[in-house]
């Protein structure tokens, strides 16, 4: 993985002396707290219901054990001995004093994080695919390109005062893993007759307006990828609208231009600034590039597994185990390997939660059996990318062992759901017990097994945190006169099926919501053909079945 | 339609200057005036206006003022770039809203003058103007970026 140099080192650790300075400052009265609101989220600090919460970047979701320990190490020493992973592969402590902010993020330097950008009006941290670099259906490993745009856009001078904040998804795949069309721009590294390129997409987001990003140029060259980039930001730096902050993204530049209009715009930007000479010299890539070569995989045929082999000599299919490898794993690109997925969605818990104990497990199992590689999932989980089949037995029933061994990836009990009202200013409703509560129940009447893939997502507000505009089920909690209220919405999808939720009806409350949850799985178990998801039924059979078995 | 006389900030407003030439001691005038007047030497750039409508006559401006009215407005620092992207040499000055904490950025824009509002402390903004010794974008100021640095022959 990306290792810095003394550059980067250098950058991160005057990042944090300048917010040292920002913070002495504001103590002497010499920043109003409206001149430091965007200084302190721009590295991470946001002021929350209770207190202050820390967010930390994980650049394209990808870190090492020596990270994660540090991660548990600060959740113990600044924060109430917990983490909580978010959609963008950042990790949150929700706990943080002001005055060990600075200290934090020294600590943090140490290891090569930061949290810088991870609020704020500027460009946020790069986000990818988190089977990158390890998953069989892959062109290449999309992180050296969202490296490159992670240096390019770090302390960017032009765009750090956008008119609001930016979002961008990098992969590599024909499959979307990182929700890349609901980005501000998501990007997908393509091969074209044998060079290497980059479709981009602009345009898209959730949050109150959910829009799905048109296709902006389907051939950047890669030696030209950081100067297109700078165009599409330029444009929405001068263009995008700041009379109204909830118009403010980029997407609704492009939905009052049109996308033919954008795309025009950005051409044009993009012809002077290929003659402006922005980009970074080719070498740049290649160095990255080198610093993501796969990992020594064992190959030959007698030393790797077969899965079926594997679990055929420990309980079989049917087993704890069994099910877990069926449900958690995914096909790797190197023979003998899978990726294990570490669910954080225990049926009853905090989705995304994980307590430092936890984390430095999951540390000793990526030194142990991943090549001290980890990474962090869009679908606020964890994941060892690179795990021989042998090595599985041992990895579950380390994880079991912690309370880690949930076989629920992308069930219902794989609930996104962002902090919700229990955490956040801005929330309406409860998210967390609510998703507690649905996980619960469907383990408890063993249905999650019966219902099988189904994404379910929930927002405890119209600003979406919680993906509910992408969920198979999507459900957002409001206020109605004083008290708690949510909306369902079905038909949702964050991948390369790409779609937004439709609202069923009136909405529910907490209660109400649950038994809802239930019966629309019914109708999907009454009317499902074989093969089909959730999902797929429902965009077969439509909203009508739906609407008469909650409301009829 | 402001008196004109009111329009721009005269040099003793200008608390921070990286150039050596004599500034303009004349009001700056509208974009849309500076395309009328063929003998404005002096323009100020308002966060909606376009910049490349000075394009055509940055040979005869010696000021362009960039104006921030509120700090979180970023549109001047494209304005900025725009202007050293096509050539404009004179003197380039960041007004209004201009604090410590954007001088840096400000810099790399291509503003080579500085009139705050409200006079910044010295010390602060030295170490402001300092706080990067290295940096990761290609920008106005021509400066050496990381990556040239880590590829130079």
């Amino acid at each position: 993985m990306y290792r810095y140099d003394q550059y980067d080192q250098a950058m991160v650790d005057a990042r944090v002396e300048e917010f040292r300075d920002q913070a002495r400052r504001r103590l002497e009265g010499k920043l109003t707290e409206d001149q430091f609101k965007p200084l302190r989220l721009m590295n991470g600090l946001y002021l929350q219901l209770h207190a202050y919460m820390l967010r930390v970047a994980i650049p394209y979701g990808t870190l090492d054990a020596r990270q994660l320990e540090m991660l548990a190490d600060i959740a113990d020493k600044y924060d109430r001995g917990y983490g909580h992973f978010t959609t963008r592969q950042n990790i949150q402590y929700n706990w943080i004093k002001l005055d060990d902010c600075a200290d934090a993020l020294a600590d943090l330097a140490t290891v090569e994080m930061h949290a810088i950008q991870t609020s704020g009006n500027c460009i946020r941290n790069i986000s990818s695919d988190h089977f990158a670099g390890a998953a069989a259906d892959e062109v290449v490993d999309p992180r050296p390109y969202a490296e490159l745009m992670r240096q390019w856009s770090s302390f960017h001078p032009e765009f750090t005062y956008l008119p609001r904040k930016f979002k961008i998804a990098v992969i590599a795949s024909e499959k979307d893993r990182a929700a890349m069309r609901l980005h501000d721009i998501g990007v997908r590294i393509v091969q074209r007759d044998g060079a290497i390129g980059a479709e981009f997409y602009a345009g898209g987001g959730m949050g109150r307006t959910p829009m799905i990003a048109p296709l902006i140029r389907d051939f950047v060259p890669i030696d030209q990828f950081i100067t297109y980039a700078e165009a599409c930001l330029r444009v929405y730096n001068r263009y995008g609208r700041r009379d109204n902050k909830y118009k403010a993204r980029i997407k609704i530049l492009v939905h009052e231009l049109g996308a033919a209009e954008y795309i025009r715009q950005v051409e044009e930007e993009f012809a002077h600034m290929l003659s402006v000479g922005v980009e970074p010299p080719r070498e740049e890539l290649e160095r990255i590039k080198a610093f993501f070569a796969p990992p020594p995989f064992v190959s030959s045929e007698v030393e790797t597994q077969s899965l079926s082999t594997m679990l055929e000599a420990n309980g079989g299919q049917g087993s704890a185990f069994g099910q877990w490898v069926r449900r958690n794993t995914h096909a790797h690109k190197a023979p003998g390997y899978v990726s294990a997925v570490i669910s954080l969605k225990p049926a009853g818990g905090i989705p995304g939660d994980a307590t430092s104990e936890q984390m430095r497990v999951v540390a000793r199992l990526a030194r142990e059996y991943s090549f001290d590689e980890l990474r962090v999932m869009h679908t606020q989980n964890l994941l060892l990318p690179h795990v021989a089949i042998a090595d599985l037995p041992a990895v579950w029933q380390a994880l079991d062992a912690a309370g880690l061994g949930a076989a629920n990836m992308d069930t219902i009990e794989d609930i996104i759901a962002c902090p919700g009202l229990d955490y956040c200013s801005l929330a309406n409703a409860r998210s967390i017990p609510l998703a507690q509560r649905i996980s619960e129940r469907f383990a408890e009447t063993g249905r999650t097994e019966v219902v099988g893939e189904l994404k379910l997502k929930i927002s405890g507000c119209i600003n979406a945190c919680g993906h509910h505009h992408a969920g198979h089920i999507g459900i957002l909690g409001v206020d109605k006169k004083g008290t708690e209220n949510y909306q369902l919405s079905l038909g949702g999808s964050e991948a390369e099926d790409v779609s937004l939720a439709k609202i069923t009806g009136p909405g529910f409350d907490e209660d109400g919501v649950i038994a809802a949850v239930e019966k629309v799985t019914d109708v999907y178990l009454a009317s499902r053909a074989e093969g089909e998801r959730f999902l797929d039924t429902y965009r077969r059979i439509g909203m009508e079945p739906f609407k008469e078995a909650l409301y009829g | 339609m402001g008196n004109a006389r009111d329009l721009g900030t005269s040099p003793d407003e200008v608390q921070f200057r990286f150039r050596d030439d004599e500034p303009v001691d004349h009001a700056a005038v509208t974009v849309d005036s500076c395309c009328d007047q063929t003998n404005a030497t002096a323009v100020r750039i308002e966060p909606g206006d376009d910049a490349r409508v000075l394009l055509p006559f940055l040979d005869r401006l010696a000021l362009v003022e960039v104006n921030f009215p509120v700090f979180g407005d970023g549109r001047g620092y494209s304005a900025a770039r725009i202007l050293r992207e096509a050539g404009y040499t004179g003197e380039l000055r960041a007004v209004g809203d201009v604090l410590i904490d954007q001088l840096s950025h400000m810099r790399r824009c291509g503003f080579d003058s500085f009139a705050p509002d409200k006079r910044l402390d010295e010390e602060d903004a030295m170490r402001a103007f300092a706080t990067w010794e290295n940096v990761y974008q290609r920008a106005a100021d021509a400066r050496r970026t990381i990556a040239d640095k880590r590829h130079e022959a």
